[in-house]
């Protein structure tokens, strides 16, 4: 049972239950929706970008364990970055669960390295991250506020 | 039951204190090499029988013997290995009539599977003859397979669908079947079993009501096939889809039925190979039935192997398998429900082996791989109906779908793997 260890490290288990930034930021100006029609899991993801910068991040959604844990982590990690590093981010984050490269560098994400030896649940783990990244190549399709 | 002579004979003789079913059981799976492998270096559970069944040797074996022994095309050799082929293709087939006990041969379409079947109708049938404003009706419960031909078949006439609903309990309501019929409904597509819930429908009652009104039947007979006698013509559907490997046979093989009082007067559905009697370029002459709706070289050694897995079941015989597998939903449902935190999503009074559930605080997701990992296999997911989902407030369910070859000592090891899941998840 290593390997179930390794898929769920206390810090997923942790992320799933209480996700962090499981709102809509205040003064979000891009947003995404994505959809994982295998399983049915559900998000939104929020993003408020200044000046390249990605100043806040938040989402909203239901999914299983390794999905929801990814976007929490994701929200955390990203806020601060630039878009390129965002998405420079991204490309690691894929290389590391789908075993293509080791976790090094990766500080709380690699909490999901062990999804690289589950094929089956890498779409589970890169959902959120699929959706930032449509949500930072669409900007100017800003959400309101309201 | 058949077994190879080339395989060494498994001696897994069950315990003195087995009788009855239980022994029974025992004998069966030997019957499937499959059931000896391990996953994740245990014993596999397999509960995922309403996604697809394992093949029993004698499947395994006719197909390997139709491409040792008899591999040519059907219906165009004159030399010998063509005439067994086509023998074996041909006596398939009537191995399918018997089954399901049509009236002929003739009414028996070799195609893909479930979904090309109902695409078969919706293109032929459903394009010829339905207009702008008719109607068909299918159910909430619907397999994506039996919704998305008729939308699209919508699409190219301007027909409308109308929908059955379900009740709580997972089984639909007949009142207001009844009421969805009008002057426009021209077709009822319903399942007879559903995939995601084991919910058995009144099929015989909803034909009777919709043949009141002149109005054909299709039913979608995947889930159902492998696990109770189908008999359309006691049944009188006009129309009935199956595929093979839920029926213990092989995948790529699939059955149309239908009276051929409608297959004669439908259109072939493609073109080409065997639907073909003369060709000129001032037109074609079309082969008469089934032919006519058999395109192309067909999958010969997967409708031989279709009729080795007729052979198979047949050979136990439904009334065995039927008392068995109620006993396993019966044993599983009490058995899961004990779990706390569990709620089983599906009570109709009729039900197959199929026990969708779900647990507090955990993704149907997670379920999955926590259990695969103790070498249990059940699907996660939403089962291809998500209309179905959607009515009970759910993006996803667990199922754990049974066959002949599943004992309770499977479901004690699923009931097992759950109670870790809840451990792994602190709920």
């Amino acid at each position: 049972m290593n390997d179930l260890r390794e898929l769920y490290q206390e810090t997923i288990l942790d992320h799933y239950r209480q996700p962090r930034n499981f709102s809509r930021p205040a003064h979000a100006n891009c947003m995404a929706s994505g959809h994982n029609p295998l399983c049915g899991d559900q998000l939104k993801l929020y993003l408020q970008l200044e000046d390249g910068i990605i100043r806040n991040a938040g989402f909203e959604g239901s999914g299983c364990a390794i999905s929801t844990a990814s976007a929490s982590l994701l929200t955390e990690t990203i806020k601060g970055k630039s878009k390129a590093q965002a998405l420079d981010l991204m490309s690691r984050f894929q290389d590391m669960v789908t075993g293509h490269a080791p976790s090094a560098d990766m500080g709380k994400l690699a909490a999901l390295a062990g999804v690289c030896e589950f094929p089956q649940r890498v779409k589970c783990a890169t959902l959120a991250w699929h959706t930032m990244k449509a949500a930072l190549e669409d900007e100017h399709e800003a959400v309101t506020t309201e | 039951m058949s077994r190879s002579e080339h395989e060494p004979v498994r001696n897994h003789m069950p315990p003195a204190e087995l009788i009855g079913d239980d022994f029974l059981v025992l004998l069966w799976r030997n019957d499937f090499p499959i059931l000896q492998v391990t996953v994740h270096g245990v014993p596999l559970a397999y509960l995922d029988n309403a996604a697809t069944t394992q093949k029993p040797l004698s499947v395994i074996d006719a197909e390997n013997h139709y491409y040792r022994n008899n591999n040519a095309n059907v219906h165009r050799g004159i030399h010998a290995l063509s005439q067994r082929a086509t023998d074996a293709f041909e006596a398939a087939r009537v191995k399918v009539q018997h089954l399901i006990n049509a009236a002929s041969a003739n009414e028996i379409i070799f195609v893909r599977g479930t979904t090309e079947a109902i695409n078969l109708v919706a293109q032929s049938y459903g394009r010829s003859f339905f207009k702008a404003g008719d109607e068909i009706i299918v159910s909430g419960m619907e397999h994506h397979s039996n919704i998305v031909p008729w939308q699209i078949l919508c699409e190219q006439t301007g027909a409308v669908l109308r929908i059955i609903p379900v009740n709580h309990s997972g089984e639909l309501e007949f009142e207001a079947y009844n009421r969805l019929f009008n002057q426009h409904t021209r077709l009822v597509a319903v399942t007879h079993v559903s995939n995601a819930l084991g919910t058995v429908n009144p099929v015989r009652a909803m034909i009777d009501l919709a043949h009141i009104r002149g109005v054909p039947v299709l039913l979608d007979g995947a889930q159902a096939i492998a696990h109770m006698p189908v008999d359309v013509q006691g049944l009188d559907c006009d129309f009935y889809a199956f595929s093979g490997h839920k029926l213990y046979g092989p995948t790529g093989i699939g059955v149309l039925y239908a009276k051929s009082a409608l297959l004669d007067i439908m259109p072939p559905y493609q073109g080409g190979g065997d639907m073909i009697r003369s060709v000129s370029f001032d037109g074609t002459v079309y082969n008469s039935i089934p032919y006519k709706f058999e395109a192309g070289t067909p999958n010969i050694a997967g409708a031989i192997g279709l009729g080795a897995a007729v052979d198979y079941l047949s050979n136990i015989g439904f009334d065995k398998v039927i008392r068995h597998e109620q006993a396993l939903l019966s044993y599983a449902t009490q058995s899961v429900m004990r779990v706390p935190g569990v709620r089983i999503i599906g009570n109709a009074l009729e039900k197959t082996g199929i026990l969708s559930f779900v647990l507090e605080g955990v993704h149907p997701h997670d379920i999955g791989s926590i259990l695969d990992l103790q070498g249990v296999a059940i699907r996660a997911g939403h089962h291809c109906a998500m209309p179905l989902m959607k009515h009970f407030g759910l993006s996803a369910t667990a199922r754990a779908s049974f066959g002949l070859y599943n004992t309770k000592d499977e479901v004690d090891k699923l009931v097992a793997a759950i109670f870790h899941v809840k451990e792994v998840f602190g709920v």
